[in-house]
């Protein structure tokens, strides 16, 4: 498959992601458009890892070329999960404050 | 047209019509159901990239863990299509085209870029994504990284332990 399709479609996720996070005011569904361009971004590091072992392939039957664009998306997997966390435990907190999950809200930190 | 890139087609159309519904949809329990769909259809795509370690690691992890953490919290909240705060239309309006430029921006120039152009993702084949390399990857270049991400999940478990107590 060509390497330029998987670009388009990480691109349109992560435009979709960008969207989402400019149009709504709920703050859990801004927080799930990140997500969502966190798994784009993967998606495209999974891609080129196999783009790259491919043509390392040709040279060495044994390489193992590409394998650290798999390991980083493991480690974003990581980073992401530990940001969940803490960000839904400051939604919540939040929400117990203002009785709302409307990121307009937000602008109280202010003061 | 072979079976890969039906797959990769019908797989992909999902994840896009799931992503724009997880922005369109009113509910946010719709939302959350929606973007496990695109998670689902991303490890499809892993799949057939033949990373299966990814494509599991990103079902238990992201589907499973981290979605019911969102359902919970929404259900806590006892959000509802009702109480969903709206943005002006004006607002809505910028945010899509914005975004829709960033797309298009970015669309012409990998569209141009020489690097990009003739090179192929292999499907199907290869063993790098098996958990035998990744598992000796992981422990013998990246060992550092991953002892210190022990210390990151301890920091945010405490973190999201102090952050969600009540006073």
């Amino acid at each position: 498959m060509p390497i330029q399709y998987y670009i388009y479609l990480s691109l349109a996720l992560f435009s979709i992601g960008i969207i989402g996070v400019l149009t709504r005011r709920n703050a859990i569904i801004v927080f799930m458009c990140i997500e969502l361009m966190l798994n784009a971004v993967n998606l495209l590091l999974v891609a080129f890892s196999k783009m790259h072992y491919g043509m390392a392939l040709a040279a060495d039957p044994a390489t193992t070329a590409g394998i650290d664009g798999q390991l980083f998306v493991f480690f974003i997997m990581v980073v992401a999960a530990a940001e969940v966390s803490v960000g839904l435990a400051i939604i919540v907190m939040m929400f117990r404050n203002t009785h709302s999950v409307d990121i307009n809200f937000l602008n109280r930190l202010k003061n | 047209m072979s079976t890969t890139e039906i797959l990769f087609f019908f797989l992909s159309a999902l994840a896009l019509f799931s992503a724009i519904m997880v922005v369109l949809s009113k509910n946010p329990v719709h939302s959350v159901l929606w973007l496990i769909a695109v998670f689902f259809s991303i490890s499809g795509h892993y799949i057939l990239l033949n990373a299966q370690f990814l494509a599991i690691v990103n079902l238990i992890v992201y589907a499973g863990a981290i979605m019911v953490l969102f359902l919970f919290v929404i259900m806590l909240m006892n959000l509802n299509a009702e109480s969903e705060p709206q943005k002006h239309l004006w607002m809505k309006l910028a945010g899509v085209v914005s975004g829709g430029c960033f797309f298009l921006v970015l669309v012409s120039l990998v569209r141009q870029a020489a690097d990009m152009t003739d090179k192929m993702a292999l499907m199907g084949d290869g063993n790098i994504g098996l958990i035998k390399n990744l598992g000796k990857a992981l422990f013998t270049d990246f060992v550092v990284p991953f002892e210190i991400t022990s210390v990151l999940f301890l920091s945010a478990m405490v973190g999201a332990v102090v952050i969600g107590k009540k006073e």
